[in-house]
């Protein structure tokens, strides 16, 4: 009895946290049901994961800079023209792939710092910087694709960037075994860190849930990640996507949570003009996340152009909006200073989910659209009712 | 006024009222009772309720979200917005003013319910009624001039003029003289009587118990969300000790706590020639200012508000606000000058600020984080923090300065503006300072904090710190500072020592 009454004040304490787990449990299910499972399947699921890598990543960089109060319209296209930057280095000349790779990511992480300065040294709206981005990208993609239309990459190595999956050592039959392998690794670590910070909250004597749970949230994680594992594992096993994705996560995970560049991007965020008179450089603060916005924007290209095996004359239309929703359904407030990246991954998992399932049932496009619109609206007033009544009292 | 026919002597009761927030009991079975044609004073610590109280009562927080009742007038009133309040003559003016700065002063009055015919707004009509509102209030200002353009005093009174717009009979003044100098708020304070005399009943929230013992009737005390009494002015019930007692729970006999005398150390801070332009207003705002400030020293920064106080302790901490500054600084006998506040915190300087909110917290972060954002570089190793050393060390400022919070985890915006001011000092003092800048140490806290407060300071002192108070109290500025400096209008106008200044001497120098 006691048991469910504190996971009942917990889920409603962290209702922000844990909704949109929820949400993501309730349009699995529903989208199960309403395919006869079809929707669950090893291949569906595969696909959905490998399909919204690209949007991911840039959700990611949304992320940091919705919390600093920006935002950058002009992720799309440059991912767009990135990409298509890359398909011409593989295809015009000889340089080595990863050589390739690192200069267009570098390149976007130039951009980015361009946008920084006009932002925060000028103080030119974001808005303004990346409406004006957006078309000069668009216009960039146009020219370097004008005289060869879609630019076909032959380059296998680097197709399999959106394409191919981890090697594996056929041990058991019917199963991806490496992808099991990781799996577990990640249940393990996940374990032993949880136990480590709850052995840091007890020396401090920090509130902690009770131990049971504790455990029961310890057994729900693993669970989860035991289960999306196995049906990868039924599948292909993870894609090298996946894997960039979850690189890419870990790191500005560990960036935003644990170091100091972190903590100044949420008092940033949370209130500019104390984070200044703290010592913090605002400007330094935004051009980091500005470049680091554009380079993962350079990423997504490589990650769209690599999983489309070409570079098409209208990549990375509308990819910021797709970024943008994905953070606000995962909880990133457009007031700043707060959200989380593994957030804005649950909300790109969301909408990559109601797009797939919705595409399973036949939904025509033009609705599609409009649920999908109506699903970010419904997630932002969820967003603000939650804030509102914890920010009652004084 | 019509409605003074009634039987009831109370134009308001509110009975029995509790209001329960999650986890916490705001107020529990709160009685208030205003009569007809006084002014009341609502006093209390931070945190006691009074707010809250005034929320339920405009309707912010709505009917039925509390249990209780409002009688207005004898009537039992039930309000689910603010409008729904207005509507029965009750007017709040917040402390944090709600005028639109780049409007007009007439259409500030007017906002919201503006005078118009077949749909169209009758401008001249309400520039004429904002004449006459203004009078009311005593405004000498051409309803045309943008509300920027005044002061903070002048843009009170429009408030009340808005307020008068609506047609009202009961007053409520949340704080109204927290950021206004003596004159103003002496203005106010005649304002509010003269409005008696026409019949107006007023409620005020003040934490300036002089003020309470001039001005009020009646006074009710709550502590703890709980009402303690009501206090009867003309039966001489009405005095600082019995304030004090009721609010803290415990008498305070001397609110400044003494401080053993020192020596005066060495010169650890000079200015000379100082001057600063802020390009963004377009004027000079400090001119050919000289100061120093010795080890171990208060040195008290008095003048009116606007006076040039904060600008220059923004031009001293690395000028964020990318002032023109020409002039010498010295620390230790050594110029510096700092383009960035980072520089000056390494140079061991250290500001909190005055609006702790805007400019000094982060209020949807918890407590541990805002203790340690000025020095977070101390607590990390190659960019990485250390949680473990993080919460030891606000642990330690917790302790060290009896910060109230449930856990080091709290969201600062929750706690108590008492408790925000020290954790806005312990985040300071984590920088590890040589010279502490004070702006309004004090200001929107109660009395048993601002005792707390100036116990710290005094044991920063003792420890060998100097401090620079910039203070609009004067009882603040007198008590606890060893110098004191008077600002007018940009330039500093006389210096003088605590023990021969008086309220007088200083009033005089700030308005020359």
């Amino acid at each position: 009895m006691n048991f469910f009454n504190e996971l009942k004040t917990i889920l409603k304490k962290n209702i922000r946290t844990y909704g949109m787990f929820i949400a993501l449990f309730v349009i699995m299910f529903t989208f199960s049901l309403l395919t006869n499972g079809v929707f669950m399947s090893p291949r569906n699921i595969s696909n959905l994961i490998n399909s919204m890598g690209y949007i991911a990543v840039l959700a990611v960089g949304m992320t940091l800079v919705i919390v600093i109060r920006h935002i950058d319209l002009s992720v799309g296209f440059l991912a767009g023209f990135l990409g298509a930057v890359a398909a011409i280095l593989i295809t015009r000349t000889n340089l080595p792939l990863p050589l390739v790779i690192v200069a267009v990511l570098l390149l976007g992480g130039l951009v980015g710092l361009v946008n920084g300065i006009l932002v925060a040294r000028l103080n030119i709206p974001a808005f303004v910087v990346g409406l004006a981005g957006m078309m000069i990208f668009r216009g960039a993609l146009l020219q370097v694709t004008s005289r060869t239309g879609t630019i076909i990459v032959p380059s296998r190595q680097f197709n399999a960037i959106g394409n191919g999956f981890i090697p594996d050592i056929n041990i058991l039959p019917g199963y991806h075994f490496v992808t099991l392998l990781v799996g577990a690794l990640a249940i393990a670590a996940f374990v032993l860190m949880e136990i480590r910070n709850r052995n840091t909250k007890i020396r401090y004597n920090f509130e902690i849930p009770s131990l049971p749970i504790f455990v029961a949230k310890l057994l729900f994680i693993s669970f989860l990640i035991g289960y999306v594992t196995r049906i990868l594992a039924m599948y292909n096993g993870l894609s090298w996507t996946v894997v960039i994705v979850l690189i890419v996560v870990t790191i500005y995970h560990f960036i935003t949570n644990r170091t100091v560049l972190g903590r100044y991007i949420y008092a940033v965020g949370g209130n500019p003009e104390a984070a200044a008179l703290s010592g913090i450089d605002v400007n330094k603060i935004t051009y980091f996340v500005f470049a680091s916005m554009s380079m993962l924007a350079a990423l997504s290209g490589i990650l769209y152009t690599s999983r489309l095996q070409s570079a098409t004359t209208t990549a990375g239309t509308l990819f910021e909006l797709d970024a943008i929703a994905a953070a606000y359904v995962g909880g990133v407030s457009a007031a700043g200073g707060v959200g989380k990246v593994t957030g804005s991954i649950i909300g790109a998992l969301v909408m990559a989910s109601l797009t797939s399932g919705m595409n399973l049932m036949g939904v025509g496009i033009s609705y599609q659209y409009m649920i999908r619109g109506g699903i970010l609206v419904i997630a932002v007033i969820f967003d603000v009712m939650t804030r509102n009544r914890f920010a009652g009292g004084h | 006024m019509d409605k003074t026919t009634q039987q009831s002597p109370y134009i308001l009761e509110m009975k029995d009222i509790t209001k329960e927030f999650p986890g916490v009991k705001a107020l529990d079975k709160v009685n208030f009772r205003v009569k007809r044609g006084e002014i009341h004073c609502l006093v209390g610590e931070n945190g006691a309720g009074k707010s809250t109280l005034m929320k339920v009562l405009s309707g912010v927080w709505p009917h039925g979200s509390y249990s209780g009742d409002i009688l207005l007038n004898g009537s039992v009133q039930t309000f689910y917005h603010t409008q729904d309040s207005e509507k029965a003559g009750i007017a709040i003016i917040y402390q944090e003013l709600a005028l639109i700065p780049e409007l007009s002063v007439y259409e500030n009055i007017f906002l919201g319910h503006e005078i118009h015919k077949r749909g169209l707004v009758d401008w001249n009509e309400t520039i004429i009624k904002s004449g006459e509102l203004l009078e009311r209030v005593r405004l000498k200002v051409n309803p045309e001039v943008k509300v920027k353009e005044l002061g903070v005093g002048k843009q009170q009174l429009v408030e009340i003029a808005k307020a008068f717009s609506k047609n009202i009979d009961l007053l409520i003044l949340d704080e109204p003289t927290a950021a206004l100098n003596d004159d103003d708020s002496e203005n106010l304070m005649m304002l509010l009587k003269e409005l008696k005399a026409e019949g107006i009943t007023s409620i005020m929230i003040s934490h300036k118990l002089r003020e309470v013992i001039k001005i009020a009737d009646t006074v009710t005390v709550i502590r703890d969300g709980q009402t303690i009494c009501s206090l009867d002015a003309a039966a001489g019930e009405v005095t600082e000790q019995a304030l004090i007692r009721n609010m803290v729970g415990r008498a305070i006999h001397d609110i400044f706590p003494k401080r053993a005398p020192k020596e005066r150390g060495e010169v650890v801070l000079e200015v000379k020639n100082w001057n600063a332009y802020d390009p963004a207003a377009g004027r000079s705002i400090l001119k050919e200012m000289n100061l120093k400030v010795h080890k171990g020293e208060v040195v008290g920064v008095a003048g009116l508000i606007g006076a040039g106080r904060t600008e220059l302790a923004y031009s001293l901490f690395g000028n964020p606000r990318h002032y023109q500054i020409s002039g010498q600084l010295f620390m230790y006998g050594q110029a510096v000058t700092f383009r960035q506040p980072r520089e000056a915190i390494q140079a061991g300087l250290a500001y909190v600020t005055e609006d702790r909110k805007r400019e000094g917290l982060i209020l949807i972060q918890d407590v541990k984080n805002n203790l340690s954002l000025a020095n977070l570089k101390k607590l990390s190793r190659r960019g990485v923090v250390n949680e473990n050393d993080e919460i030891n060390t606000a642990v330690q400022y917790k302790n060290a300065l009896t910060i109230k919070t449930p856990s080091l985890e709290q969201t600062i915006g929750n706690l108590s503006g008492g408790n925000q001011q020290k954790v806005s000092i312990g985040k300071w003092l984590f920088t590890e300072p040589k010279i502490l800048i004070l702006d309004e140490p004090t200001r929107g806290i109660d009395v048993g904090a601002k005792y707390e407060i100036y116990t710290i300071m005094n044991k920063l002192i003792d420890q060998g710190l100097s401090i620079i108070m910039i203070s609009s109290e004067l009882p603040e500025v007198l008590s606890m500072s060893d110098r004191i400096y008077v600002v007018s209008e940009g330039r500093i106008t006389g210096e003088v020592n605590a023990a021969e200044a008086t309220q007088d001497k200083i009033m005089e120098l700030a308005t020359m």
